[in-house]
């Protein structure tokens, strides 16, 4: 990770910094991961009979992997467009506190709230993870364009990567097809057990896993939903009780 | 062109269960972000309950597969995960090792079942 120091005549123009922003992304193991997160996520919606172009724009426009998986693998299973849509967005909650964790990093006193707009739109939790380790690297004043960068160099992996997985999925043999499907479960699970530093996190992983078999047991069409507010509400009853009173 | 995005249903259908559902929470971060304590108890529950609901969609892949790997037997694909989490705890954490050796189980699996 190389770059100019933070008085640098370099960060003076928005483009250069929005060109280190873009080229950031070679600086991180989760382009990888991103990369291959979406090559499963295209292999998915050729599986699931979706179009290569509808998979593009869903890419570009959701832009958070476990919706879009959650969106395709419901709308594919017969489930109506409230059930899809209610765990879609029971799964967006997370980029609530991630967007209200990002921005401030970024604002200045002179900062309108629509120059924020598309920074909230690229928070996902590798631009989250990664804004971290970055920012306090740029000048506060060009944060904004630096992060316009790396959301554009990520978002075109994912897009790439979506079109790549896509033709794979048309192409393979069906031994190459599950491994590149069975990509999407091993980058997520570890990616997130990675990101799960508090207890809180790493038992809500854990038992959300346990949990939704028994809850698809329900058939409800909503077990997701079910087995994730209830494993994450206990995970966090036991961080409040070992915090104590 | 029809053929290229697939119908207008389908393009509905994601602006309607996906971009929108999706997109409101990052539009409400963005709206009423910056008067919330990161460290708030609503946070951490939703923090959970978030990350409670990615394990359930990684399960979801595991239990009933998709398309291509629905053809991988139920044992070799909980096996590939938990070999995969044995080998990237042991790597201390390493995301790129537990995917590989997770992949490698399965294709061996697959490869000596015939």
């Amino acid at each position: 990770m190389v770059f100019p120091p933070l008085d640098s005549p370099q960060w003076h123009r928005p483009l250069r910094a929005f060109a280190f922003g873009m080229a950031a992304v070679r600086w991180t193991i989760l382009s990888a991961v991103l990369f291959v997160t979406y090559i499963g996520i295209g292999a998915l919606a050729h599986d699931t009979h979706f179009s290569l172009a509808w998979a593009l724009l869903a890419t570009l426009l959701v832009w958070a992997g476990p919706a879009q998986i959650i969106l395709i693998s419901t709308l594919a299973s017969g489930a109506s467009v409230v059930q899809s849509a209610i765990a879609v967005t029971v799964s967006a909650i997370r980029l609530f506190p991630m967007v209200v964790a990002v921005l401030p990093m970024m604002r200045t006193p002179e900062t309108k709230r629509r120059q924020l707009v598309l920074v909230a739109h690229f928070t996902a939790v590798t631009l989250w993870v990664e804004c971290y380790r970055f920012l306090p690297h740029v000048p506060r004043e060009r944060r904004i364009a630096f992060v316009h960068g790396l959301g554009s160099g990520l978002a075109l992996i994912g897009l790439v990567a979506t079109a790549i997985g896509y033709e794979l999925a048309a192409n393979l043999t069906q031994t190459l097809g599950a491994a590149i499907l069975l990509l999407t479960p091993l980058a997520f699970l570890f990616s997130t057990a990675r990101n799960s530093r508090e207890l809180a996190d790493g038992l809500a992983l854990g038992l959300g896993l346990a949990l939704y078999p028994l809850a698809s047991l329900l058939d409800s069409g909503l077990d997701i939903l079910i087995s994730g507010v209830a494993a994450g509400t206990i995970a966090f009853a036991v961080h409040k009780w070992r915090e104590g009173p | 062109m029809s053929d290229f995005f697939g119908d207008w249903h389908a393009l509905l259908l994601l602006l309607v269960a996906g971009v929108i559902p999706n997109q409101i929470w990052r539009m409400l971060g963005l709206w009423l972000g910056s008067g919330l304590d990161e460290g708030s108890d609503l946070l951490v529950w939703v923090k959970a309950v978030a990350t409670a609901i990615l394990a359930g969609v990684i399960a979801e892949i595991l239990v009933h597969p998709p398309g291509a790997l629905a053809s991988v037997p139920g044992l070799l694909r909980y096996g590939a995960v938990v070999v995969g989490f044995i080998v990237f705890v042991l790597t201390r954490r390493s995301i790129f090792a537990g995917v590989v050796s997770g992949e490698f189980l399965m294709l061996a699996g697959k490869w000596w079942l015939g």
